[in-house]
Parts: C-alpha cells; sequence; structure tokens
C-alpha cells in the first residue's frame, strides 16, 4: 500500500518536473498519468517489472481507493465560494446562469459528436 | 475558568486539524445521504458539504486561510488522484483503444463549445472583463483552470469557484439530460460528462457505470491539453 502510493507519487513528481522543466503547457498530474499507464503496459510485456507495486494489484488497489472517493477531492476548492460572495452578490445570477448553460451546450455538443462520428464509423464497416 | 471554552475555541479553530476534522465528517455525512437516495443527481454531495461547510465558516468568522490550512490536505490529493485515473484506462485499454476516432473528434468538438459558449455567453450578459476571463477555462480541472486564469493575468480563485459551479451543475444535470437524448451509450455519456464537468463529473460518471467513469476521466485529461491551448486563442478573438 505505502510502495503503491509512493509510485502513484513519484509519477506525479516526474511529471510536474518534467512540465516544468521543459515548460510544457499541460498539468504535470496529466503526464503523470501517461507514465503510470506506460509502466502498467510494458510491465505486462516484461516479468521483470512485475516487482513491488507492480505486483498483485498493489497499485490498482491504491489508485481504486483514490478514485472511490474523488468527490471529496474538490470540497476544499468549492467553499473558496465564501471569498467571493460579494462578486456573487452583484453578478451571481449572470454567473450562473452563464454556467448552467455553457455546460448544457457542451454537455450535448460533444455526446452527440460522439455518437455520430461512432456511427458513421460503424456505416463504413458494414460496407 | 469563565473564558476556557472560549480559549479553547479559540485554540482548535486555528488548527488545521479542526477543518481537516470538518472537512471529512460534513463530506461522510453528505455523502451517506447521497447514498441513502440512491445517488439521486440533487443530493450531489459536493454541493451539500460545499454550502454546509461555508455557512460553518461564515458563522463561526473564521477566514478562508484558515479553512484551507486544514483542509490543504484533502486538496493535495486531488493531483494523485488524477495519476490514479491511469488504472481504470489501464483496466478498459481495449474499449478506449476502440473508440478512439470518435473520441478524439468529440473532444474537439466539445473543447471548442466549451470555450467559445461560455465567452459569447458571459459577453452577452455584460459581465465584467475580468469575470469573463476567469470563467472561460470553466471546464477543466482546478489546478488547470486556475494556471490558465493566472496566465491571462484573470482571478485564479474565481476561475476554481467558476469550476466547481460548473461541475456541480453538469454533474446534476448530465444524467437527466442524457436520459431525455435517449442516448444509452455510457462511452459517449461518460466523456461528455468529463469534458464538461471535469473530476466532479467524472465521480458522477463513476457512480453510474464503470465505463461511462474511464471514459470521463480520459476527457477530463485531454480536455485540460486542449483547452490550455484554446482558451488564450479564443480569449484573443472574443473578448472585447
Amino acid at each position: 500500500m505505502l510502495a503503491s502510493l509512493g509510485l502513484i507519487l513519484l509519477c506525479q513528481l516526474i511529471g510536474e518536473a518534467v512540465v516544468r522543466g521543459l515548460g510544457l503547457p499541460l498539468p504535470g498530474p496529466v503526464l503523470g498519468l501517461l507514465l503510470l499507464l506506460i509502466l502498467l503496459m510494458t510491465r505486462d510485456r516484461f516479468a521483470l517489472l512485475a516487482r513491488g507495486p507492480l505486483r498483485n494489484d498493489g497499485v490498482e488497489t491504491a489508485s481504486k481507493g483514490l478514485l472511490a472517493h474523488l468527490s471529496l477531492l474538490f470540497v476544499p476548492a468549492g467553499v473558496g465560494v465564501v471569498q467571493k460572495l460579494d462578486l456573487l452578490a452583484s453578478h451571481g445570477i449572470a454567473i450562473t446562469l452563464v454556467l448552467a448553460l455553457s455546460v448544457v451546450v457542451t454537455l450535448l455538443a460533444t455526446v452527440l459528436t460522439f455518437r455520430l462520428v461512432s456511427r458513421l464509423l460503424k456505416q463504413q464497416d458494414a460496407r | 475558568m469563565k473564558d476556557n471554552p472560549f480559549s479553547l475555541w479559540v485554540y482548535l479553530s486555528q488548527s488545521p486539524l479542526l477543518w481537516l476534522t470538518v472537512t471529512l465528517l460534513v463530506y461522510a455525512s453528505t455523502d451517506a445521504v447521497s447514498l441513502a437516495t440512491r445517488r439521486h443527481p440533487l443530493a450531489n454531495p459536493v454541493l451539500h458539504a460545499m454550502w454546509i461547510i461555508g455557512a460553518f465558516l461564515l458563522l463561526t468568522g473564521t477566514s478562508y486561510t484558515t479553512y484551507f490550512a486544514g483542509a490543504q490536505f484533502v486538496h493535495f490529493l486531488l493531483g494523485p488522484a488524477t495519476v490514479a485515473l491511469a488504472v481504470p484506462l489501464y483496466e478498459n485499454r481495449k474499449r478506449v483503444v476502440a473508440s478512439i476516432v470518435p473520441m478524439l473528434v468529440a473532444l474537439l468538438a466539445g473543447s471548442v463549445t466549451a470555450v467559445v459558449s461560455v465567452v459569447l455567453l458571459a459577453e452577452f450578459a455584460g459581465l465584467p472583463r475580468d469575470v469573463v476571463l476567469s470563467l472561460a477555462p470553466k471546464s477543466v480541472t482546478a489546478g488547470v483552470a486556475m494556471g490558465i486564469a493566472e496566465s491571462l493575468h484573470a482571478d485564479p480563485s474565481l476561475a476554481a469557484v467558476a469550476v466547481i459551479l460548473t461541475g456541480i451543475m453538469g454533474a446534476i444535470i448530465v444524467t437527466p439530460l442524457m436520459n431525455r437524448t435517449g442516448i444509452i451509450d455510457y462511452r459517449a455519456r461518460g466523456f461528455a460528462a468529463g469534458l464538461a464537468a471535469h473530476g466532479i463529473g467524472t465521480a458522477r460518471a463513476f457512480q453510474v457505470d464503470e465505463i461511462a467513469g474511464v471514459f470521463s476521466g480520459i476527457a477530463m485529461s485531454l480536455n485540460a491539453l486542449v483547452t490550455s491551448f484554446l482558451v488564450p486563442l479564443a480569449v484573443t478573438l472574443l473578448v472585447r
């Protein structure tokens, strides 16, 4: 468990270091995600790597534990709304409406594009 | 002896321990309520934990800085949790590779829609320029959005609030909205949730369906990439 958490942190650390070092315009944890993914796939190729946290579902179990309470992790930033009460008093309704409309439009645009493209591909395959 | 309870409160209210405990316990209760209502969208645990803790801070006159000194230990885990998304992605890699083309097209369509729609609507509503800029990155996860807002000289803490509000509204609305469209493809539904409502949408997607959660996590990570490029561009083109 400890080694698995350590491995997750290590991936993030390398991600942050590379992003800072090379001035890449992407978040460090996203690069860390790619790193862990590559590590897991290489392990399947080379039995040599299947040690410590990469053995017996070690890092898999730790990751699922973290993801089980993903919502909790947004609470501290969300409470930050108390700092913005005066802005929300003057523009709160407009901001909420703008965000709500935008999220609905975004959800629909994404889901419909996804379905449309996957249907087109299926038709092509059938032909 | 008379001022003892008060001095105890003064001591505790300044310590990280109290606010970390409050965060965990309040969330545990709102999550229990959400579970008891079989994950009803309106019983969103983040939404209710937020206002309960917020009200508690206002009533006790505690500053957000003091609160955050305790809550930062939870906030910190956002990074490792993003890395941890590699595991569901790895376990479902075959399905992901099989739908790579619809994913990439939907990613482009979705992230452009997210940024352009919020900037145009905010301009239309007559919001001040710095508010418009802070709302622009609202569909990506908090840390990334704050970075984008900073690079535009906007307000990062307002960007974080916009991100959380978007996430909560997205998580509440996604299930009823998708049911109404009649789309039952959980890859597409999850992908939309993660793209529009980042981690809070992803948390919601995992509650509904494992495959939806996986696609939501991918959408959230990819959108963080695309939006970092897109927002500065959209702002130059669209904001007065």
